[in-house]
C-alpha cells in the first residue's frame, strides 16, 4: 500500500488554503458535508463549459459526450458499491430523497394496516421521518431497536425481540452521525431477510468513509449522498437490488422515464431510467463520477485507516480533559468507530463552544444532528458538540481542537 | 465572529441568572423553544394594571441565550406593554453590549421573542374577556 500522503491531499482542496476569522480554516464538520478536490470542480466546469448538452437523446457530438460521461458516473458508483451493474443505481437529490423514495413507492404497495417497520433509535431524521409519515398513512407500527446500555451500539437482544413481529421492512443506518458506531448491517440484513423483511440501508455516514459491498451487506437498499464524499451538492444514490427495482413503481413520472406513450397507455423505460423523470441532474451526475475516481485513486482502505488513526488520536487528547464527556465506543473499539466524534463540555452549552471554536478558525457543528430523540431522550442532552474527520485532516487540527476547549473552559471557568 | 461576544458581564448574567425561576400564578405564561440550538425558555409575567409588575424565566440554552433573557427581565420589570411591544433587536443589542450576528441571533433573541409573545396574548385574552362580558 503506498503511504498516505496527507499533505499533497491537502494541497487539491482550494478552500483548505483559505482563512477564517483571519486563522487558517480547520475544518471537523466532515459529517456535514465534506469539501471538495479541483478534480471534482474541474470536472463540473468542464461540463458546463464544453460540452453542456441533455443527455440519451442527441444526435450530435456535445450530447453524445454528456450521456457517455453521466452513464459512466453511474458505472463508476456500481462498481465503488460492488453493484451488480448500473442498472441497479439510481441518481436522486441525496440520502434523504433516496430513503423517502422506498417509504413512497414501495411502502405504499408493501405497507399495510398492522403492519410492522423497524428502524433504531440511532437513527437520523432521515430515516425515521419517512417511516413516521408511511406508519401514519398505512396505519402501521413504527419499532425502534433499542440502544445497549451504555449507549453506543445497538441492543441485540432489542433487535431479535423486535423481529419477531415480522416487520415488513428494516431501515438502518450503519455508521451513526452522532455516536460514530458502525452498525454490523450485513449480520442484521442476514437476521432481517431471515424473518422475512426487506432491508434499507442508510450509507451516508459510511460510503464516503470505508469499503462498502452491497452483494456482501445484501441489502435490498441502501442510500447515500455525493456531497459527503467530496462530490456536488444535488446528487445521492439510490441503490436497489434489480429484482426489487423490477417490482417498485416510480415515485416520478413524466419525462425520460417512459419508452413509449400512447393516449391510452404507457410502457415504463427499462432501469434504472425508469426512475429518473425529466432532465437528471447531468452535472453533477458527471462531477460525482470525478470525486470516485479521487476517493479511488487515494484507496478506501487507507482513507478509513487514516480516519482511525486520527480518532483514536483524538479519543485520548480528549480523554486527557476534565469535565468533557465523549459519547460513543472507546479507541479500544475502533472497528467499531468511525471518524465521528460527540462531546460535551460539563456546563457550556454546545452552541457557546461551537462559536469559541469559530473564533480560532476552527469548524464543528453543534445542535441536535439531525437526530433529536438519540440526543435529547436517549443521551439526555440539549446539544452535542461534533468533530468529525475525513481523509485532508491531520493531528495538528485534532491539537487545535484541543487548545479551542482549553479556551472554552478559560472563558467560561470550567 | 465577536469572541466579546462573551466578555465578562455576559458569563456572569449565564453564571448567576437574575429573576430564574417559577411563578405560582403569573398573569400569563409561554413556552418557546430554539429547534435549531435546543434553547429552551418559559417566561411568566405578572402584569397589573398593564405595567409589568415582576417577571420569572425558567429553562435552558446557551450562554447568550440565557444571559440575554437575564439582561431582559431586569430591563422590563415596571414597563408598560406597549413599551415591549416597541421592543427589537436594538433592545437585545444594547442590553448584551454586542451585536451576536447571524449565527446567533436566534439565541439573542429568544427571550424577547417570548417575553412579546406573551404580552400580546395577555391583552388578546384581556379583549377576549372584555367582549365575553358585553
Amino acid at each position: 500500500m503506498k503511504r498516505f500522503d496527507v499533505d499533497r491531499i491537502r494541497s487539491d482542496f482550494p478552500i483548505l488554503k483559505t482563512k477564517t476569522n483571519g486563522k487558517p480554516l480547520v475544518y471537523l464538520d466532515n459529517a456535514a458535508t465534506s469539501q471538495k478536490p479541483r478534480q471534482m470542480i474541474d470536472a463540473l466546469d468542464n461540463y458546463y463549459k464544453s460540452y453542456n448538452a441533455n443527455i440519451h437523446r442527441g444526435i450530435y457530438k456535445i450530447a453524445e459526450k454528456a450521456t457517455e460521461e453521466y452513464i459512466g458516473s453511474k458505472e463508476k458508483v456500481a462498481k465503488f458499491i460492488n453493484a451488480g451493474s448500473m442498472r441497479e443505481i439510481i441518481y436522486v437529490r441525496n440520502t434523504t430523497e433516496a430513503i423517502n423514495a422506498v417509504a413512497i413507492s414501495w411502502g405504499d404497495a408493501n405497507i399495510k394496516k398492522g403492519d410492522h417497520i423497524l428502524i433504531s433509535e440511532m437513527e437520523h431524521h432521515s430515516n425515521m421521518v419517512p417511516w413516521m409519515l408511511l406508519a401514519k398513512k398505512k396505519g402501521a407500527v413504527l419499532d425502534y431497536i433499542a440502544l445497549d446500555k451504555d449507549n453506543c451500539g445497538l441492543d441485540m437482544q432489542s433487535l431479535m425481540r423486535m423481529l419477531e413481529k415480522r416487520p415488513k421492512i428494516v431501515a438502518l443506518t450503519q455508521v451513526s452521525n452522532v455516536l460514530g458506531t458502525v452498525n454490523d448491517v450485513k449480520e442484521i440484513t442476514r437476521m432481517a431477510h431471515r424473518n422475512g423483511a426487506v432491508v434499507l440501508v442508510d450509507a451516508a455516514q459510511s460510503v464516503p468513509h470505508m469499503s462498502v459491498d452491497v452483494k456482501q451487506i445484501d441489502s435490498d437498499f441502501l442510500a447515500f449522498s455525493a456531497h459527503k464524499m467530496l462530490g456536488p451538492t444535488g446528487i445521492g444514490v439510490l441503490y436497489g437490488k434489480e429484482s426489487v427495482l423490477d417490482n417498485m413503481e416510480p415515485f416520478l413520472s413524466g419525462g425520460d422515464m417512459i419508452k413509449s406513450v400512447h393516449y391510452d397507455s404507457y410502457t415504463w423505460n427499462e432501469l434504472p431510467w425508469k426512475f429518473e423523470a425529466g432532465t437528471s441532474n447531468i452535472a453533477d451526475g458527471i462531477a460525482f463520477g470525478a470525486a470516485i475516481d479521487y476517493l479511488n485513486g487515494v484507496g478506501m482502505q487507507s482513507i478509513r485507516e487514516h480516519e482511525k488513526r486520527l480518532t483514536k488520536y483524538a479519543l485520548s487528547r480528549l480523554n486527557e480533559l476534565d469535565g468533557v464527556r465523549i459519547y460513543g465506543y472507546g479507541a479500544k473499539s475502533m472497528d467499531k468507530r468511525g471518524g465521528v466524534i460527540a462531546f460535551a463540555i460539563d456546563g457550556v452549552h454546545p452552541h457557546d463552544v461551537a462559536q469559541i471554536f469559530d473564533s480560532d478558525g476552527i469548524a464543528i457543528r453543534a445542535g441536535h444532528h439531525c437526530a433529536m430523540p438519540l440526543v435529547t431522550e436517549r443521551l439526555k442532552q440539549p446539544a452535542l458538540s461534533r468533530l468529525s474527520f475525513y481523509l485532508y485532516n491531520k493531528e495538528s487540527e485534532i491539537d487545535a481542537a484541543v487548545a479551542a476547549i482549553h479556551k472554552v473552559k478559560k472563558i467560561f471557568k470550567v | 465572529m465577536p469572541i466579546d461576544l462573551y466578555a465578562e458581564e455576559i458569563i456572569s448574567h449565564y453564571e448567576h441568572p437574575h429573576n430564574k425561576g417559577s411563578m405560582d400564578k403569573p398573569s400569563i405564561s409561554v413556552h418557546e423553544y430554539n429547534s435549531a440550538c435546543g434553547d429552551d425558555i418559559t417566561i411568566y409575567l405578572d402584569i397589573e394594571k398593564g405595567k409589568i409588575k415582576n417577571v420569572k424565566f425558567s429553562g435552558s440554552g446557551c450562554a447568550i441565550s440565557m444571559a440575554s433573557a437575564s439582561m431582559l427581565t431586569d430591563s422590563i420589570k415596571g414597563k408598560r406593554l406597549e413599551e415591549i411591544e416597541k421592543m427589537g433587536l436594538q433592545t437585545v443589542i444594547d442590553l448584551l453590549g454586542i451585536d451576536p450576528g447571524p449565527a446567533r441571533l436566534k439565541c439573542a433573541t429568544l427571550s424577547l421573542k417570548t417575553v412579546k409573545e406573551a404580552a400580546f396574548m395577555y391583552q388578546h385574552r384581556a379583549v377576549d374577556r372584555s367582549t365575553k362580558d358585553l
